[in-house]
């Protein structure tokens, strides 16, 4: 059992060795995150609290009126400013916790199997003592890590500028909320297996990279949206609703792994089998 | 009963309307270097791929160490070293990665054995640059650096020296031999005849995924060419049609070379050579003839099996 489960740890750790020696893929992945956690947030939030214009902050203002009542309440700030800058962090920019590491993930995730077989080295680890189960895992491991770790990062910065930025006009630190902590550590993990099990299985089993892109693409839309609203609180809205919805995504994400580790066989790594979808 | 390391036994694969293995039966006795020969398509490496349970056969039996790697495939790969046609190697690793990451998965956790096996293929100089910049030789070499990291019980090679510039060939060539010399039980697919040449224990004739004749070359020959055959050659060509009739002349070919005569006793030659002496023919060449691999692929595929 022991071999067996650091072979999934050797799996894991080369496809994210390989990942770091491959630029062309992360520096979009950082810039993406960036983008998302540091750069829009910023300025977004410091034209509000700084720029004193009232007639933007009114602007801004309005749109938060689609949050529900729950969510309404729970804004704070001296100001009108203060609160739109508050609504903003909170419930507008939630959305992107959800977004970048399922972006990112299934970029990982799409490929992992698929480019296996289309640069040949599915040959190596088909005849390699490592079980389907533990490539799978292997994979899976690697195709997760990248996108949680940076959106992990991404909202202790994303924290820190809200509350340098933020902080003053609702006095003082407030994020994360607890229906952040919620989203990050309970909603979001679940969301993320049960798209990367599906993505894993697409991997397996279609021809190439770009078609396993494409089809995972498809398959993390409906994911977006129905995490993008919940974590607004627009659909379900939060608090209990969340904890149970997170409840039902890991059962999900716990059978949608478990089925998904079927996808991988030898034949699939060396590609002469099940080549479609 | 011969020690088989690996047995096939009516073994079938399809894929889809393609047929892999028809009817494949091979047995590789331990410590022997068997060649399968054939063209391609003729399903020498779903044989390979089938031999370390990669591919589960649609029927028949295979048997490696005496396990079913169907059953039991994680013991049976572990015990393989295999070398595929395109070396299968992470161009984005350095060879040292590649190399460790086969380590982790065959359990070996000391550096030496990555070090050795890259400097017995002269790549440790290298190891630490990307993949991706290597020399195809450079790549095959790696992979057969990785193939032996874990010293394999049994060494699968499928056509290994495709590509290759003459050192990497050489250094192929010399490590089944080595292997052979240490005991080890070498599989190689090939459809370069020369270089199976004096590597063969047992050769195996694949075609259309059936083994059309399987044995020791030397046995091989035997029973295609019977009589011992001598290459003789002359000044003047056609005087040496003086041979066909002459007695102890199985059969006599002129080409352009010369002649080829079949004998049926190589004791004959030195009588041969004074009659053409006596008649005036000023021979240049009389040289024995071992037929070679690839004589005899193309007489079984010609002749078919006898």
């Amino acid at each position: 059992m022991k071999g067996r489960r650091s072979r999934l740890w050797v799996v894991a750790r080369t496809e994210l060795r390989q990942l770091r020696q491959s630029p062309d893929f992360w520096l979009p992945m950082l810039i993406l995150a960036g983008l998302f956690f540091v750069v829009i947030p910023t300025i977004l939030l410091f034209a509000i609290t700084h720029v004193h214009n009232d007639t933007v902050v009114a602007k801004v203002a309005t749109t938060l009126d689609v949050l529900p009542p729950r969510a309404k309440a729970a804004i704070h700030g001296f100001s009108p400013a203060g609160r739109t800058s508050y609504a903003l962090a909170v419930y507008l920019f939630a959305p992107l916790a959800v977004i970048v590491p399922m972006t990112i993930s299934t970029a990982v995730g799409a490929n992992a199997l698929v480019g296996e077989k289309e640069r040949g080295t599915g040959e190596f680890l088909a005849h390699s003592p490592a079980t389907e189960r533990e490539i799978y895992l292997g994979k899976l491991v690697a195709s997760l890590l990248p996108g949680y770790v940076t959106t992990i990062i991404g909202f202790g910065v994303y924290s820190l500028i809200v509350n340098l930025l933020v902080g003053p006009q609702v006095g003082g630190w407030f994020f994360p909320t607890t229906d952040w902590w919620v989203l990050m550590f309970w909603v979001v993990p679940p969301f993320l297996a049960i798209t990367l099990s599906v993505v894993l299985r697409l991997s397996a089993r279609v021809r190439s990279g770009a078609a396993a892109q494409q089809a995972s693409g498809l398959v993390t839309l409906p994911l977006i949206i129905i995490a993008y609203a919940q974590s607004s609180g627009v659909l379900l809205g939060a608090g209990q609703t969340a904890i149970a919805l997170g409840a039902v995504a890991w059962v999900v994400a716990i059978w949608g792994l478990a089925r998904g580790a079927g996808a991988v066989t030898r034949a699939r790594l060396l590609g002469v089998e099940g080549a479609t979808l | 009963m011969v020690d088989a390391v690996v047995r096939l036994e009516h073994v079938r694969r399809r894929f889809g309307d393609v047929v892999g293995l028809a009817d494949l039966n091979l047995a590789a006795p331990k410590g022997s270097v068997t060649v399968l020969l054939g063209p391609n398509g003729s399903g020498k490496t779903t044989a390979v791929r089938t031999i370390t349970g990669a591919l589960r056969p649609d029927g028949g039996q295979v048997e490696v160490f005496g396990i079913d790697p169907d059953v039991d495939g994680e013991s049976v790969r572990r015990r393989c070293g295999v070398v595929s046609a395109k070396p299968a190697l992470y161009d984005r690793l350095s060879g040292r990665d590649n190399l460790r990451y086969a380590a982790d998965l065959w359990g070996i956790v000391d550096e030496k054995p990555i070090e050795e096996s890259a400097a017995r293929f002269g790549i440790d100089d290298a190891l630490d640059l990307r993949v991706g910049g290597y020399s195809t030789g450079m790549k095959t070499r790696l992979a057969l650096a990785r193939a032996i990291l874990h010293d394999p019980d049994l060494l699968l090679l499928d056509e290994p020296t495709s590509g290759l510039d003459p050192e990497s060939s050489h250094a192929v060539l010399a490590l089944i031999d080595e292997m052979a010399a240490d005991g080890k039980t070498v599989v190689m697919c090939t459809h370069l005849l020369l270089e199976a040449e004096g590597l063969a224990d047992q050769v195996v004739i694949l075609e259309q995924g059936r083994d059309l004749i399987a044995g020791p070359p030397d046995a091989l020959v035997a029973r295609y060419w019977p009589n011992p055959r001598v290459l003789v050659d002359a000044e003047e060509r056609a005087s040496l049609d003086a041979l066909a009739t002459m007695t102890g002349v199985v059969s006599y070919e002129r080409n352009g070379g010369g002649a080829t005569v079949a004998l049926d006793d190589l004791q004959r030659v030195p009588d041969l050579v004074a009659a053409l002496a006596s008649r005036g023919v000023r021979l240049t060449r009389v040289v024995p003839h071992e037929p070679s691999l690839e004589e005899l692929y193309f007489a079984v595929r010609d002749r078919g099996v006898e």
